[in-house]
């Protein structure tokens, strides 16, 4: 596989916690501007791979390269001094929405887009701000800048949350279950924002159970499966005609 | 960078509070003036007086010295001599071998004897043999505890004001009390609950004490003393006390009648008889009031910069605690088990009394911030570590996903949250702290604590100026309380847009 083009790419990854093996030799690599949708049965590892992507979690082995950044560990080394500071130089590169949306409680909205900007970048405020107040009205909380994230609906701060992670103009963003903490009538408004990056030419990648958005929005889909890629399809084609039994199983419950 | 914080603190703190520096214009004379009439104590009008004041006004002005009066405790009266925080202490000390070895003493300005004081309906007593299986109360660092405590059998209880010693007696709680002379001339004898039973005990001379090898100002001061004494003014002042005794007229090789009448015996024993009208005496409080402002001042004062120094460095504790590095953690551990396994008032008394013997002499104000700030800070440590954990994981793992440092999360997400958390906690710490400080006041500060030891030995009256000590202590705790509560409804997220906003 040709990494040389690819926005992001993962090469042999390998993550345990205590001994459990959870991620056993991950690889894929995708292009920029590319929505990509990860699905699998709970504790396929998925959301982990997520987490390793953006440098929260060490890596046991492997490789993560993202936008020229890049995070390496080979099999049974010590962690790389550098590692922390690479994987700094990650997070600043790609965004990421959580499940709980983590919005900073005791700031405004307007607050919670401009903090990392200001703090991370040293962007003069009155920028940082015109920044926020732009991703806010997009996101469509224009009307909220000053509201608190505990007034706010489960979607709305998803949305915020998606506002805030654009604020620091991410290469790629990741979504970790993004929909699932969500009243199922709130769940459009922040898909809905997902596809309108995905126009504009944002690579993004989900970790998702909505697989009517699988379906609808991403260019291909990932199926994982104890710790491995089981299969990676074109979004019609794993729905229609899965290639291997165990992802026509998952599917199956779905469907 | 809180380090230098708390350094900056203490150092305005020594600005504060900085003392009158030695020199040879001052004569600084310290006595414990708690229930020390008739030594030195402050009498109508809160002015200082008795026969030692009176005595240490005449040497001071024979040796041509400004006299400067330095308050302390009676148990720190020598320690603070060896600190050096003044140059003499005259205060019913007695000469003994013992406290020789310790300090300077002076030619004896009186001599007296220990007198046994009993209830009124007491059979005599004619020997300390017979006090054997009895409890008889005296006061530490006295002939008398000495003399007692090598009389077999007898149980000897220790009082801190002599008063009180007295009042146990008059309610039967003790069998009777074996103090010098003075004390229970001025304290027992017009009590009609109590009677002077037995023979003088013993000859005790008491003596100016001065801190070893300063023998100039020792040679200085015997020569003033002694023409006090050849003048005729020692005996006039004695007499006005009523303390001019034959015994004293033999040391001094003078007459043994008195030189003038017992006027200020008289005026102290007509001041205590009298009983006040409730009028009369909140009257009588009102000349306190100075006094109480005064020590309400020092004692916010100490609280609040011990608060401010006990957040700053319970806070780098909790950092140090829940982020740092293995032995960074070990050692904020350690620092909290011993000092919240230890009491302040030991802890207090270590940094004051037990420094120097390092070399390390702290101001009374600074010692007593200091160690409200060392003591509070481990309980603010854990404040602030439960504050810290309290907070959601997910909020460190969003800081850092926006590419925050783990310390740019700490300072901007983190720590802000578990301050809002840990403000009642911290509050009900404030409140604690400043009832805690009155124990400043055993390292020689009058604080509130210390202003109601002078209060009710002045007045008696221990039941009212414990009620009015009180009450002040809760006039300066409420304002905090209400000022917190407001601080933790504005901090509340939320509470402003629901209000206005949202609407």
């Amino acid at each position: 596989m040709d990494t040389t083009d690819s926005i992001l790419s993962i090469q042999d990854l390998h993550k345990s916690f205590d001994e459990t093996p959870i991620l056993k030799g991950v690889s894929f690599s995708i292009e920029e501007g590319d929505l990509v949708s990860v699905i699998g049965p709970s504790g396929c590892g998925k959301s982990t791979m997520l987490r390793c992507i953006n440098g929260l979690e060490t890596l046991d082995s492997g490789i993560i390269s993202a936008a020229g950044a890049q995070i390496s560990r080979i099999s049974g080394a010590k962690l790389d001094a550098n590692f922390e500071k690479n994987a700094h130089i990650l997070r600043q590169r790609v965004g990421m929405v959580f499940q709980q949306f983590n919005l900073f409680p005791h700031r405004t909205l307007l607050q919670n887009t401009m903090m990392a900007p200001v703090i991370v970048r040293g962007v003069p405020r009155e920028d940082a701000e015109k920044n926020g107040r732009a991703l806010l009205e997009k996101v469509g909380l224009g009307a909220h800048l000053d509201r608190y994230p505990a007034n706010l609906s489960g979607g709305q701060q998803q949305r915020a949350a998606i506002a805030r992670a654009l604020a620091m103009q991410p290469k790629v963003m990741l979504y970790d279950e993004p929909t699932s903490a969500l009243d199922p009538e709130l769940v459009d408004e922040v898909l809905h924002v997902m596809k309108d990056l995905d126009a504009e030419g944002m690579t993004q990648i989900v970790v998702t159970h909505e697989m009517r958005f699988a379906r609808d929005a991403s260019d291909y889909i990932i199926y994982m499966e104890d710790g491995h890629i089981v299969e990676i399809s074109d979004e019609d084609e794993i729905f229609d005609n899965p290639k291997d039994e165990r992802t026509r199983r998952f599917l199956r419950r779905f469907i | 960078m809180k380090k230098t914080t708390l350094l900056l603190l203490l150092a305005l703190a020594c600005i504060f509070h900085s003392s009158v520096l030695a020199d040879t214009k001052t004569l600084r004379w310290a006595a414990a003036t708690d229930s020390n009439a008739p030594y030195a104590f402050y009498g109508a009008g809160n002015t200082l007086t008795g026969f030692e004041y009176e005595i240490i006004q005449a040497v001071a002005r024979e040796m041509g010295r400004e006299p400067v009066f330095v308050p302390n405790d009676w148990d720190g009266l020598i320690p603070g001599l060896g600190r050096g925080l003044y140059d003499c202490v005259i205060c019913g000390i007695e000469v003994t071998p013992d406290k020789a070895q310790e300090v300077f003493f002076t030619n004896p300005y009186y001599v007296t004897y220990e007198q046994l004081v009993v209830g009124k309906s007491t059979p005599p007593v004619t020997g300390l043999d017979q006090l054997q299986g009895k409890p008889i109360g005296t006061l530490s660092q006295t002939a008398s505890f000495n003399m007692l405590t090598k009389t077999p059998g007898v149980l000897v209880k220790i009082y801190d004001e002599e008063v009180n010693a007295y009042a146990d007696v008059a309610n039967g709680r003790l069998f009777g009390v074996l103090l010098d002379y003075p004390i229970a001339k001025y304290y027992a004898f017009s009590n009609p609950n109590l009677k002077f039973t037995g023979p003088p005990y013993g000859q005790i001379t008491y003596g100016i004490a001065l801190s070893k090898g300063n023998s100039a100002l020792a040679a200085e001061m015997n020569a003033a003393l002694g023409r006090v004494i050849a003048s005729g003014e020692m005996r006039d002042i004695l007499s006005r006390w009523g303390l001019w005794t034959a015994m004293v007229a033999d040391t001094f090789g003078q007459p043994e009648d008195p030189s003038l009448p017992d006027t200020e015996y008289r005026a102290f024993v007509a001041a205590t008889a009298e009983q006040p009208t409730l009028l009369n005496r909140i009257i009588g409080y009102a000349r306190f009031w100075p006094l109480l402002l005064e020590a309400s001042l020092l004692t916010i004062e100490v609280s609040l910069l011990g608060m401010v120094g006990a957040v700053l460095l319970g806070f780098t504790l909790a950092i140090m605690r829940v982020y740092g590095p293995l032995p960074a953690r070990w050692l904020a551990t350690l620092y909290i088990e011993v000092v919240r396994g230890t009491p302040l008032l030991i802890q207090l008394l270590i940094l004051f009394y037990g420094l120097p013997n390092i070399g390390i002499k702290l101001e009374p104000f600074v010692a007593g911030v200091l160690g409200l700030a060392l003591n509070y800070a481990a309980y603010e440590a854990e404040n602030y570590r439960a504050g810290l954990l309290a907070i959601p994981r997910g909020q460190m793992e969003a800081a850092r996903a926006l590419g925050m440092t783990q310390r740019q999360g700490l300072f901007h997400v983190v720590i802000p949250q578990s301050f809002r958390l840990v403000l009642p906690p911290v509050t009900n710490d404030f409140i604690s702290l400043l009832k805690d400080s009155s124990l400043v006041s055993m390292v020689t500060l009058v604080d509130l604590t210390g202003a109601y030891k002078q209060i009710a030995t002045q007045t008696f009256d221990y039941f009212g100026a414990g009620l009015l000590v009180a009450a002040f202590y809760l006039v300066i705790g409420l304002p905090f309380v209400r000022l917190a509560r407001y601080t933790e409804q504005r901090l509340n997220p939320g509470a402003h847009s629901t209000g206005t906003k949202a609407a």
